[in-house]
């Protein structure tokens, strides 16, 4: 890993993450996007955010690859908490509360 | 002020300083404890502004990776912004296009969650409305997460691992999911995801996440279209 690597690295990553933040409110723009399109688009959260952590809980690194009882506890709760008050903060704040709590009981 | 859509979104992403916070300092001590400098450490978080790529790209290139794999693995961690960014077209498509470039430079998922949330109540909102609203979310996010970085990266404290502190990152993302599960086309979606992310986690450059997640929009979109 030289310097002149990770440069390349953050220089692609910064002007590729952008392009695809940019992609569609900028070449669409104010033109109509058919009703099957929009309604896939719906469920854009619930479809990427799950699949994303879900590796992370189930096959933690920090375990090398372990299930742990404790993340997927955790997980729950957070899941759990955000669905029923309906707030990313107290599904946090709960979340960390229990698996700091039984990461230091346990 | 607090009335304003610009002040309601202030509001609303002032309490996401506690997950940017401990996400951003962790991206900072990582980092920096696998070499980089601190300039490069804060190029990362406040160009890519991407904290799960920032993980994966950075982890790759301790592994000592070849430098194409690292950019490819972490964008295709970042295809989803492209998601966010339709998904968001068409209640900011009509914006000047001076707001979409800026829009599309804070766009991250904390970001994304709550202008979705915000939208779907509020269908009276203006274009302009809508932009100020997404606009005032980033004001508290984004100085958040560049300053926790860098805080991670100068106190550069080494945090001991038995405080498993790595959970910070799907906690941050598993706390935006919740609230977001509101039908059961959404809970279709979200279980199709996770199943689909797990199965596929053999496919190479993180693309099982990608397939996932249209998998996932295809079934939410299908319960919803029975319903």
């Amino acid at each position: 890993m030289t310097d002149t690597t990770v440069w390349i690295v953050i220089a692609a990553l910064g002007i590729g993450t952008y392009l695809s933040r940019f992609a569609f409110l900028g070449l669409i723009g104010d033109r109509e996007m058919p009703a099957w399109v929009l309604r896939h688009l719906r469920y854009t959260g619930v479809a990427v955010l799950p699949g994303l952590v879900a590796p992370l809980v189930v096959w933690p690194d920090a375990t090398g690859g372990e299930v742990d009882p404790l993340r997927l506890a955790s997980a729950a709760v957070t899941l759990a908490v955000g669905a029923w008050r309906r707030d990313t903060i107290q599904a946090v704040i709960a979340g960390g509360l229990f698996f700091g709590i039984g990461n230091w009981l346990l | 002020m607090a009335k304003s859509p610009f002040g309601k979104g202030v509001a609303h992403g002032l309490p996401f300083i506690v997950i940017m916070v401990p996400f951003g300092v962790l991206f900072g001590v990582l980092a920096t404890e696998a070499g980089l400098s601190l300039a490069q450490v804060m190029a990362f978080s406040s160009l890519v502004i991407a904290g799960a790529s920032q993980f994966t790209a950075v982890q790759l290139l301790t592994d000592g990776v070849p430098t194409a794999i690292v950019i490819l693995s972490a964008l295709a961690v970042n295809l989803r912004m492209a998601m966010y960014s339709a998904a968001l077209t068409p209640h900011l498509g009509p914006a000047p296009l001076w707001q979409r470039c800026l829009i599309a430079y804070i766009l991250v998922d904390q970001v994304y969650a709550l202008a979705q949330s915000a939208y779907d109540e509020r269908p009276t909102w203006t274009v302009a409305d809508k932009a100020a609203y997404l606009g005032g979310v980033a004001v508290p996010v984004f100085p958040a997460w560049v300053g926790a970085t860098l805080a991670g990266a100068v106190l550069g404290a080494r945090i001991p691992e038995s405080w498993s502190l790595d959970f910070v990152l799907p906690l941050a993302f598993l706390a935006l999911v919740g609230p977001m599960l509101k039908s059961r086309a959404h809970v279709t979606a979200a279980l199709v995801s996770v199943t689909g992310a797990l199965v596929l986690s053999w496919m190479p450059w993180n693309l099982g996440l990608i397939v996932a997640a249209i998998l996932a929009m295809a079934a939410g979109a299908e319960v919803e279209r029975r319903a």
